[in-house]
């Protein structure tokens, strides 16, 4: 597949901050690509300079073949931009922004009115923005950077501060716009958003770029971790789980134990020695590792901190 | 194209103006108010013949109340403009094919249309207020009001740059602008005020908009005014070359 945005070597500082440090990768034709890490990691410095917001210090940006200082006019004809924190006028009406946005590009715009319906805010279309809830501000840019058939969406931190279930239907318009054939960059610091959502992912923190890949991939390679918790009443149990291939630990609180080990092949070892020696168990679960575990092990610290 | 984004942002802001609640009372409504109040007391033959409201029956209402309506408009530019750079409205309208030049132009468009609907309005119902007989120029001194409307505006600009927050705004446009009032020749001629206060009152742009507000009413060609005319326009060149340089978007 052909390279959207290639990105190589880009650097941004401000003042002695260093925001953006040596970043290369590249977005693949169709793809939802993830930028991750936590607050202040550099994710919406790096979109803003792939945008054409700001100039980075050095590097070389291509987007669609244009460069995003030089033919920034051209290129926000071919892009929809969703802005971390934007607003927009508080008394704009949502169709009023639309049919604004409209009017703003050369081709020939997306079908407004059914754009709004897809995005649930057809009967809000003559509500003023600032009475509009969180989710339903977020759909509107989602519309806005939607308006000019855009070939590729850029959305940063798109659910922040929105509650579980408005994020899920996010989540759901976003992969509609995949099934369009559009390419998606996003940056978020919500690990199960990155899970979920993204094709691939890169991992950025304090401004560099740690590793890219699929999220499975990503968690193969760097947490081949894997825990089963079972419980059972089996008091000769724990002798035979420490017999087992591949495993690392086993630890037990009452009639509950947790073994670890690593390898794909572990869980299955687990459930051949239950058979095997014919353990009764009342409980049974596995707990894989998530990007969240990953990107521990690669920064040394969680996200949320 | 880029004239479709202009007045289409244009409408929109004055629609989103006129929304607000202080909108059109604030702009339209008190100004006018003020006119035709001061016109009648200033036209009360009892009144105490102060340097005040002596001018007021000649061309310094009808200037004072312009300035008026030319500072109230630029107050409110640097508001919204403060408020839609600390809201993103600025840097989202930025991510579209619109120029930067034309997301401001379309601020300073909607304050001249307000200013322009707000002075004939006032000029329209002011009227029985004048002497019989009176020329009253109503196309020149629109005319001349759009063009000192221009000049402060790009003061406002300047503010606008380089005000930190939206809350400072309002406060700091205020202590620029109304001091140049009490200095700009309306209350007290030049002639009376001290040498230094009046190379003060040369150096800002407000003395010449009443110069040229004053005799413009007065009925004088715009020929009689080419100096004002010319120091409202470097005033405008300056501000505005400046704040180029240190606008801020974000």
């Amino acid at each position: 597949m052909a390279a959207v945005i290639e990105v190589a070597g880009v650097r941004k500082t401000y003042g002695r901050t260093v925001a953006v440090d040596e970043a290369s990768f590249a977005v693949l034709e169709g793809e939802i690509f993830g930028l991750i890490g936590p607050n202040g990691a550099g994710k919406t410095t790096t979109m803003e300079c792939i945008e054409g917001l700001r100039k980075p210090d050095r590097g070389v940006i291509k987007v669609l073949g244009l460069d995003p200082i030089r033919n920034v006019y051209q290129l926000q004809e071919r892009v929809g931009v969703q802005l971390q924190q934007a607003q927009l006028q508080k008394r704009i009406k949502v169709w009023e922004a639309v049919d604004l946005w409209a009017s703003l590009y050369k081709k020939k715009s997306a079908d407004a009115e059914r754009l709004l319906e897809q995005l649930g805010l057809a009967d809000k279309r003559n509500a003023w923005f600032m009475n509009l809830s969180g989710g339903q501000k977020q759909r509107l840019f989602i519309a806005l950077a939607l308006i000019n058939d855009p070939e590729v969406v850029f959305l940063d931190e798109l659910t922040t501060g929105l509650d579980p279930q408005a994020r899920h239907a996010i989540w759901d318009l976003v992969r509609g716009i995949r099934e369009r054939g559009k390419t998606v960059f996003l940056t978020t610091h919500l690990m199960e958003e990155a899970e979920r959502l993204c094709d691939r992912v890169a991992i950025m923190e304090h401004g560099r770029i740690i590793d890219i890949d699929t999220p499975a991939r990503l968690v193969a390679r760097h947490s081949p971790e894997r825990t089963v918790i079972l419980a059972t009443e089996d008091s000769g149990a724990a002798a035979r789980f420490q017999t087992i291939p591949g495993v690392e630990e086993v630890a037990c609180v009452g009639n509950q134990f947790t073994i670890r080990g690593r390898g794909d092949d572990l869980v299955t070892a687990v459930i051949h020695c239950l058979s095997e020696s014919r353990i009764r168990v009342t409980d049974f679960r596995t707990v894989l590792p998530s990007l969240e575990d990953v990107f521990l092990k690669l920064t040394g610290r969680s996200i949320r901190e | 194209m880029m004239l479709r984004g202009l007045t289409k942002l244009t409408w929109i802001e004055i629609k989103i103006f006129m929304r607000e609640p202080l909108g059109a009372i604030g702009t339209i409504v008190i100004p006018v108010l003020v006119f035709l109040v001061l016109g009648r007391v200033a036209n009360f033959k009892s009144a105490p013949s102060t340097l005040v409201v002596s001018g007021y029956s000649g061309s310094g209402l009808p200037a004072l109340v312009a300035l008026l309506i030319a500072i109230s408009a630029v107050l409110s530019l640097v508001t919204i403009i403060s408020i839609y750079r600390e809201g993103g409205i600025l840097k989202r309208l930025r991510a579209t094919p619109l120029r930067p030049q034309t997301i401001l132009t379309a601020q300073v468009l909607v304050k001249l249309i307000l200013t322009a609907a707000t002075v004939a309005l006032m000029l329209l119902a002011g009227k029985r207020y004048f002497p019989p007989g009176v020329h009253v120029p109503w196309f020149s001194f629109t005319l001349a009001l759009l063009i000192t409307t221009c000049s402060i505006l790009s003061i406002g600009f300047l503010i606008a740059s380089i005000v930190p927050t939206a809350r400072f705004a309002q406060p700091i446009g205020a202590i620029v602008l109304y001091p140049m009032l009490g200095l700009c020749g309306l209350f007290v001629p030049l002639s009376y005020l001290s040498p230094p206060l009046q190379a003060a009152a040369r150096a800002l742009p407000l003395t010449y908009a009443v110069n040229l507000l004053e005799g413009i009413w007065r009925g004088d060609p715009w020929s009689a005014h080419l100096g004002d005319l010319a120091a409202l326009t470097v005033a405008f060149i300056l501000c505005t070359a400046l704040s180029a340089k240190v606008f801020r978007w974000e």
